[in-house]
């Protein structure tokens, strides 16, 4: 018998922990599938966030390190500056990445840093119950705005990729969703895309991943699906914002 | 009529806040302290209180609006935990020497790394010298009178000091308890209109906050802080005297559990407190004269009070929840030996440190350390000064 599929040697065997409907699992498959291709995961290290992919560590098989909330490109930049020929890529949600973690991605990409970031953003604080994200949408309701997100009081979303595409230091800035087939195939080549720019030594690269949190956004898997489509993407325009040649 | 009502720890501090209706609250969710902030958002959304909700991108700049906010002449209260609290280091001896009296619960948990969620006290001790009052709480009744009080201690012209109050994570933040609560104006009565003592923008007395503290002023505005922390010790307990005739309920320095006549006693903060009073009942139904002293207030310490109460004893053993990695015993254990220097001398003092990470502690295990406290009392000799308790060594 041919063996036509099988799990990504750069996944470990244990089992995701994330909710039923969660896309953390599609996206760490990507990864992997691209690490495989790539054939780099012996010298892949890899950042581990804190929120849900908080055990990102436990399902990538590469050496991981874990960071303190939001501090994953810091560390990425350590990692990279003294073993520049390893493969240094940061997992990180909108909590870590676009909250508490600004700072450190804006620098990482300031500078240049040679290490790539996958961005999960699923709108929502979802590790912590569901609280409102700087990326939660206006009129989103979540626990700490139980009548959707008001503008006069919260603010705006932020969009990571377009900020981050402005610096000369980002060589490679795309925004993918993983709501169906078709999206999660580009989203992969984005992800491949983003490491072969590491591998080619051009600078920081990003693929920020629209996502969904059934169970905080308090929907079915598949209504959540159909609501990252109508709801996010307009907001969240897909496509490349950056690309050095 | 006092209100009787079950609530986990987190539903009796945001209800506090909901009573207390600060002008502002600025937070960052982090576990196990998220539901604070979130309970107390959905107060505000559906108008319950008249507070400015800051849904910030970090504790760093949750204590930093904070900071701007009380500065600005605004009640100012928050919560956190853990990393959450280690992040706001810099911004708490900022906010404690500029005399900002911010009002935080901090739901004790360990600090990383390794990275846990649980309970234990190394966040809030490694905050002890940061200038803030520190409140510890053994159940949600406590957690709840302290932030009540925690207001007036702060805010009064003689301190004019930020207060943390500390409670475990998820054994009180999430377990739910009976509670008595007080009836909302009357927690608004106590706590009083807040009348900051200097503001920015007060055209009868501009000034700028914070600027640069060369060796010729530094030191004596540090000396100015520590006076602050001294007149902290009587506004406390005129605040808890107050408090009582208000409640019933009475608040000190610490609590005296069964002391009365006691030989050996455990010293110990928080949650576990109430494990060990049931060991001392058992250990009093066999006839052994075991007491507890369970320390409310860490900052300011009360060195001479506590150090008189444990005077009389055979064998006293601390239990630290946080460890100091100065090989020579835990935080608690380090002050309280100091002040049984001046007021226990002839005293016995062990130290366990326990639990860290949320390991449970249990009441058999707390039963070894009585154990060994009635062998030192019957010996009179130490065999270990510095322990840890339920460990795999």
């Amino acid at each position: 018998m041919i063996k036509v599929f099988e799990r990504p040697k750069s996944l470990t065997d244990k089992p995701f922990h994330y909710c039923p409907g969660c896309t953390h699992g599609i996206v760490h498959r990507l990864v992997a599938e691209v690490m495989d291709e790539l054939n780099i995961r012996e010298r892949t290290v890899g950042v581990a966030p804190v929120g849900c992919a908080v055990f990102a560590y436990e399902y990538f098989n590469c050496d991981m390190q874990e960071a303190a909330h939001g501090r994953a490109p810091a560390v990425a930049t350590g990692i990279k500056r003294v073993l520049p020929d390893c493969v240094v890529f940061t997992y990180q949600g909108d909590g870590d990445l676009a909250a508490i973690g600004t700072a450190e991605i804006v620098h990482a990409a300031t500078r240049g840093e040679n290490i790539t970031t996958v961005f999960i953003n699923n709108a929502i604080y979802g590790m912590t119950g569901g609280q409102m994200a700087p990326t939660t949408l206006i009129g989103q309701v979540t626990a700490t705005t139980p009548y959707g997100r008001d503008k006069d009081r919260a603010g705006y979303p932020v969009r990571m990729s377009e900020m981050l595409a402005t610096l000369e230091g980002s060589a490679y800035i795309e925004r993918v969703s993983v709501h169906d087939i078709k999206h999660i195939t580009q989203a992969k080549k984005a992800v491949k895309k983003a490491f072969e720019t590491q591998l080619a030594g051009k600078g920081f690269s990003m693929v920020e991943v629209l996502s969904t949190c059934p169970t905080n956004w308090g929907m079915t898997p598949a209504e959540a699906l159909k609501w990252l489509e109508t709801n996010m993407i307009p907001y969240y325009p897909l496509g490349v914002k950056k690309e050095v040649e | 009529m006092a209100i009787k009502d079950k609530l986990s720890g987190n539903e009796a501090v945001a209800i506090a806040m909901r009573q207390i209706d600060p002008d502002v609250v600025a937070a960052f969710p982090i576990t196990p302290s998220t539901e604070v902030p979130q309970y107390f958002s959905q107060f505000v959304a559906n108008g319950q209180v008249h507070t400015e909700f800051v849904a910030v991108e970090s504790e760093h700049s949750a204590m930093s609006a904070c900071i701007g906010a009380e500065a600005a002449g605004a009640r100012t209260m928050t919560a956190t935990s853990s990393q959450g609290l280690a992040l706001m280091w810099e911004m708490l001896y900022i906010a404690a020497s500029l005399h900002l009296p911010i009002v935080m619960s901090v739901i004790n948990r360990a600090l990383s790394g390794p990275i846990n969620i649980h309970n234990d006290h190394s966040d809030s001790m490694g905050a002890r010298d940061s200038g803030w009052i520190q409140l510890y709480c053994e159940d949600n009744q406590e957690a709840y009178d302290n932030l009540i009080q925690a207001v007036r201690i702060a805010e009064h012209k003689d301190v004019q000091l930020p207060v943390m109050v500390c409670f475990d994570g998820f054994i009180t933040s999430h377990a739910v308890e009976n509670i008595e609560l007080i009836e909302d104006e009357k927690v608004k009565a106590f706590v009083g209109e807040y009348k900051p003592g200097y503001h920015l923008l007060n055209k009868d007395n501009p000034i700028a906050l914070g600027p640069l503290d060369m060796p010729a002023f530094y030191f004596e505005h540090k000396r100015a802080q520590a006076e602050c922390m001294q007149n902290a010790k009587k506004v406390i307990m005129e605040v808890a005297q107050e408090f009582e005739k208000l409640t019933g309920r009475k608040y000190g320095f610490f609590e005296e559990y069964r002391m009365d006549d006691a030989e050996v006693a455990v010293v110990v903060l928080n949650s576990t407190a109430g494990t060990a009073k049931t060991v001392v009942n058992e250990l009093r139904d066999q006839g052994i004269k075991a007491g507890l002293i369970k320390p409310r207030v860490f900052r300011p310490f009360p060195f001479e009070e506590i150090g008189k109460a444990l005077s009389g004893l055979k064998a006293v053993a601390v239990m630290d929840k946080a460890e100091s990695f100065s090989t020579a015993g835990g935080p608690l254990f380090a002050e309280i030996r100091s002040a049984m220097f001046d007021y226990a001398k002839d005293t016995k003092a062990i130290n366990y440190i326990y639990g860290l990470g949320g390991r449970d502690v249990r009441a058999d295990e707390i039963k070894l350390v009585y154990q060994d406290l009635i062998d030192i009392a019957r010996t009179g000799q130490v065999k270990s000064t510095f322990n840890y308790l339920g460990i795999r060594e």
